[in-house]
């Protein structure tokens, strides 16, 4: 599996993303920058990752959903290629039409940075494999909009097409419809979720519990 | 020419920033607010004469930029 991480100016978690990747590919992925039109040559899997891209101008995500790179990945999404968006990475993929709905202010208006619990809500996919279905693993989290919403229809057939990712387990606390934390496309390939499995990967960041994503990943 | 686009969250669309200024002008003696929906102003200058070209331009950049249409509405009014 060849990963390649996007750059968009205010992103802050690519590092966190390469030392994931690293640890469990086995393989340095290559870190893109916005401007780029091309993925490089052989990308399977894409990350966004998280940060504050353009300085959450207009909306969350808004501005890097314009950018350049952006055409070569809705390409590679279309091929059937593997696309992960994490935190301002999923509001992006909202934003680019690649996953439906759209994450507003926390309910609660309060900036979110602790820990959470998510439920596996599938594990017969490329992503989430290594985990058994219904586990809870930790996560950290740190966004101010991360409410994930879609109108009822929207809802209604993520729920019934078996596309909720990840729930909140241990509260709902910026008042996602459904509990809804990560979402599927359709074809199971593109997966965003707003906290930060990259973040709990080595016993030195106090935990492993993000680490089958990557595994998994590693193995498809 | 300048057009104003005015872009509010959908009715039914939960609006905390909204519902915190509520709150906020009930505490500064202000007990005749009652809902409070919070949204943004963007105006452009636009290299245009013609005021029906212009509404549809900015109706367009709104469509594909200003607005999230799952989430928000918008409102085009052109200036002379």
């Amino acid at each position: 599996m060849k990963a390649a991480i996007l750059l968009f100016p205010g992103i802050n978690r690519e590092r966190d993303m390469v030392l994931a990747v690293r640890q469990s590919f086995g393989a340095e992925p290559t870190v893109v920058w916005h401007k780029e039109t091309e993925l490089p040559a052989g990308t399977d899997l894409v990350i966004l990752p998280g940060g504050f891209s353009f300085g959450d101008y207009l909306r969350c995500g808004a501005m890097a959903a314009q950018s350049p790179i952006m055409r070569a990945v809705k390409a590679h999404a279309e091929r059937g290629g593997y696309v992960l968006g994490v935190c301002n990475g999923f509001q992006i993929l909202t934003e680019t039409g690649l996953l439906p709905g759209a994450l507003l202010r926390n309910a609660g208006l309060r900036f979110l940075s602790m820990d959470t619990m998510l439920r596996v809500e599938r594990n017969d996919t490329v992503f989430t494999n290594k985990w058994e279905k219904g586990a809870v693993f930790r996560a950290p989290m740190a966004h101010g909009d991360g409410n994930y919403t879609a109108d009822e229809v929207t809802l209604d057939r993520l729920e019934g097409e078996n596309l909720v990712a990840f729930r909140y387990a241990d509260g709902n606390r910026n008042g996602s419809a459904r509990d809804i934390a990560g979402i599927f496309a359709p074809n199971l390939r593109v997966l965003g979720l707003m906290p930060h499995p990259e973040n709990l990967v080595d016993p030195l960041m106090g935990g492993t519990d993000g680490k089958p994503l990557f595994d998994a990943l590693a193995a498809a | 020419m300048k057009a104003i686009v005015t872009v509010m969250l959908k009715n039914g669309v939960l609006d905390p920033q909204g519902k915190a200024i509520g709150h906020a002008l009930h505490n500064l003696g202000f007990p005749q607010v009652g809902e409070v929906r919070m949204g943004k102003i963007i105006e452009l200058e636009l290299a245009e004469t013609d005021a029906a070209k212009a509404q549809t331009a900015a109706e367009d950049m709104a469509r594909k930029l200003l607005a999230n249409t799952v989430i928000e509405s918008f409102k085009v009014e052109i200036a002379a």
